[in-house]
């Protein structure tokens, strides 16, 4: 135990921890929205992810911003900014539905057990991430530093940075956005009557497959953005970087209680902390281990996270 | 094309079953003349050359103990799967335990330095496997069982990490060698070079196929019993409806909690093997897609049905090394089929789901109801 050195340095390790919160919150959105709505667990939504890290750098390089590529000026960024997150969101909203076409839809028609919806989502990801990694020859790719981290204030003195500051927000944004179209919009009220009652949802004329497929989307285009993100704090991927962040987020979702659109923000970027300040207590190397401890005990202490379970009953 | 491929595959096991009904139709004697020719048979498949059938790449020897010990990590993997339907994606990690337990009670370089001899480390390395499947079954055991998956995921990405970053203990990649082997020596007449020479050491794979095919008709044999005992209808029953289980008496959890218990001790078992054959253990031999690779070969042979699942143990295990002899190329590359095996078998774990989700070779079901009964059944 380093009890001293987590002390000295808890502001940083608590910013530090947001910021890697912040994208396990946008990659749990995806299996909350699926788990509220279907009650499965989405296993192939780690490499929706993965996909969306490849889509930036293949992008950027596409118009111009090889790896060593400087942008410099605000309006290079923003339009850069837009381009990645356009490519990753198509590309992640795209494997998502994919993965419902191919291991979800052919299989509910025959109503089976949960188990079998795990076993062809398990199947999905390996082939997923067997295909990427084959494709690349199982290399790195890196992309260019779109954002130079600059310090923009001091807190506790602890330095926060303008791509810690942007990382946060963006992931806050999205998530208010999607909270929004869920609890506002008519396709929204599609999804939170499926997800109350499938079959008196069919009966009051809601598309229940098309609903499905939409939530696929939403949650790729959640995984999109924290692709984007990814790209823009860690600079490069790996055909398997979904696994270990998947089941990172799919801890962060049961924290905060799977099912739950707010439950997911505030379990990432609870585990974000609670994983940096594990890191800081008993050394960097354990960084990993800490988000399945987390995992084991909420389920011993708290299957249903903190906020509850519930999609259906938010605003019912 | 759809249909006729359904067509054709529901006269597949129209005519296994045939085989089935033909082989419980023999009188016993027979039935057990032809099991002890099968195993006799089985013994000497390193020595028989059939064609085709021979891997030339690699050692047929070797590959023959390849697919024994994985067939005993189906064995073991099914009792959890296939009886107790609980879906265990980290069982690996048990195979690890298993294989560093012998590695540090046995080994002169490990932190321990008991330097227990093999057969000592195998008990050993049982025990503690079935204590890490307990603890690990305790807490998670009685949340729901899609839960269960990642849970058991994290336990067994938790034992790789440890494996890798406790370097203290495992000493990490650079691993831990001089792992001891069963003692015994070959004797004359067997092969002239190998007289006197120890008969699990680096030699030749013979000695170890031969012992771990010893241990997997045992397994088998006592899975079987296992299987047609209370315990076993139990987990049937929890595994067709737990909450029906629970309110006809059957504590769930505990019998859930003797599954997991099993099937890692003979995870753990498979490991003191493993280790022992290889003489040397580094975090690198517990990937944990190698775990993924036990759930298909489970799942896609039939889980349940020993047969099954040892259909698929040969077809993940054996199949990519057969491959290798056929020296295929692609634009002048040669391809190397264990490269595409995971996505080959993510695949078919996505097809037989969809289309047969019993697997290739379904478990049949005796009806327990008397006949007189069955007939009277009204149709719904």
């Amino acid at each position: 135990m380093q009890f001293e050195y987590w002390l000295d340095n808890f502001w940083s390790l608590t910013v530090g921890g947001l910021t890697q919160g912040a994208i396990y919150a946008l990659v749990a959105l995806g299996y909350t929205l699926v788990y509220g709505v279907l009650r499965l667990i989405n296993f192939a939504h780690s490499e929706v992810f993965m996909i969306g890290t490849f889509a930036v750098p293949i992008a950027w390089t596409a118009i111009g911003y090889g790896r060593d590529a400087h942008p410099s000026g605000l309006g290079s960024v923003v339009l850069l900014f837009a381009v990645g997150l356009i490519a990753a969101a198509l590309a992640s909203a795209a494997t998502a539905m994919l993965v419902e076409r191919v291991a979800y839809r052919p299989l509910r028609p025959k109503n089976p057990p949960s188990l079998i919806f795990l076993i062809t989502a398990i199947g999905a990801s390996v082939v997923l991430s067997e295909a990427v990694g084959l494709l690349v020859k199982r290399k790195p790719m890196g992309a260019m530093t779109l954002i130079q981290p600059k310090e923009v204030f001091t807190i506790f003195g602890t330095s926060v940075d303008n791509v810690q500051l942007l990382v946060v927000g963006a992931a806050i944004g999205m998530m208010l956005l999607l909270d929004q179209f869920i609890n506002r919009t008519r396709a929204g009220r599609g999804v939170r009557a499926v997800a109350q009652n499938p079959d008196a949802a069919a009966l009051m004329g809601v598309n229940r497959d098309r609903i499905i497929l939409m939530i696929f989307m939403l949650g790729g285009i959640m995984a999109g953005g924290a692709a984007l993100l990814y790209m823009i704090k860690v600079g490069s991927t790996k055909y398997d970087a979904g696994f270990l962040l998947g089941v990172k987020a799919f801890a962060a979702a049961v924290l905060g209680g799977i099912g739950n659109l707010r439950g997911a923000l505030l379990g990432g970027l609870l585990l974000g902390v609670v994983e940096n300040w594990g890191a800081g207590l008993i050394g960097d190397k354990w960084i990993d281990a800490t988000a399945f401890v987390v995992l084991v005990v909420i389920l011993m202490f708290r299957p249903t996270g903190l906020l509850g379970e519930s999609l259906g009953r938010a605003r019912a | 094309m759809m249909s006729k491929l359904r067509a054709l595959d529901n006269r597949r096991l129209g005519f296994l079953s045939g085989i089935g009904d033909r082989w419980h139709a023999l009188p016993k004697p027979w039935r057990i003349a032809f099991g002890l020719a099968f195993v006799v048979f089985l013994f000497a498949l390193p020595r028989i050359n059939i064609p085709f059938f021979r891997t030339v790449e690699t050692d047929f020897t070797t590959v023959l103990w390849t697919v024994a010990i994985y067939v005993l990590v189906a064995v073991g993997l099914n009792v959890v799967i296939g009886l107790a339907g609980l879906l265990d994606l980290g069982y690996i990690g048990f195979f690890a335990v298993g294989a560093y337990s012998v590695a540090l009670f046995g080994s002169p370089q490990s932190v321990l330095a008991t330097k227990y001899p093999w057969l000592v480390c195998v008990p050993i390395a049982i025990a503690l496997t079935m204590l890490s499947g307990v603890l690990l079954g305790w807490p998670t055991l009685r949340v729901r069982g899609d839960y269960l998956a990642i849970v058991t995921l994290g336990f067994g990405e938790l034992i790789r990490l440890i494996a890798e970053k406790g370097d203290a203990l495992t000493n990490g990649p650079r691993g831990i060698a001089e792992i001891p082997y069963p003692p015994g020596k070959w004797p004359a007449g067997v092969n002239s070079e190998w007289t006197g020479l120890d008969m699990f050491g680096p030699v030749t794979s013979l000695g170890w196929y031969w012992l771990t095919l010893v241990l997997v008709i045992v397994c088998m044999w006592a899975a079987r019993r296992i299987e047609h005992s209370r315990v076993g209808r139990a987990w049937l029953a929890i595994r067709e409806d737990e909450d029906a289980a629970e309110i006809m008496g059957v504590q769930a959890f505990r019998f859930k909690l003797w599954a997991f218990a099993i099937g890692a001790a003979l995870g753990g078992l498979s490991g003191a093997i493993f280790a022992g054959k290889q003489n040397f253990m580094s975090s690198g031999s517990f990937e944990l897609m190698t775990s993924i690779l036990f759930v298909a070969m489970v799942v896609i042979g039939g889980s349940g049905n020993l047969a099954g699942v040892t259909l698929g143990a040969i077809l993940v295990w054996y199949l990519p090394f057969k491959l290798q002899d056929f020296n295929i190329t692609i634009d002048g590359e040669r391809i190397n089929f264990t490269e595409y095996r995971l996505l080959l078998f993510g695949l078919a774990l996505i097809v037989i789901m969809t289309f047969r989700p019993q697997g290739l070779l379904p478990k049949r079901y005796r009806s327990s109801q008397p006949p007189a009964a069955a007939k009277e059944e009204v149709p719904v």
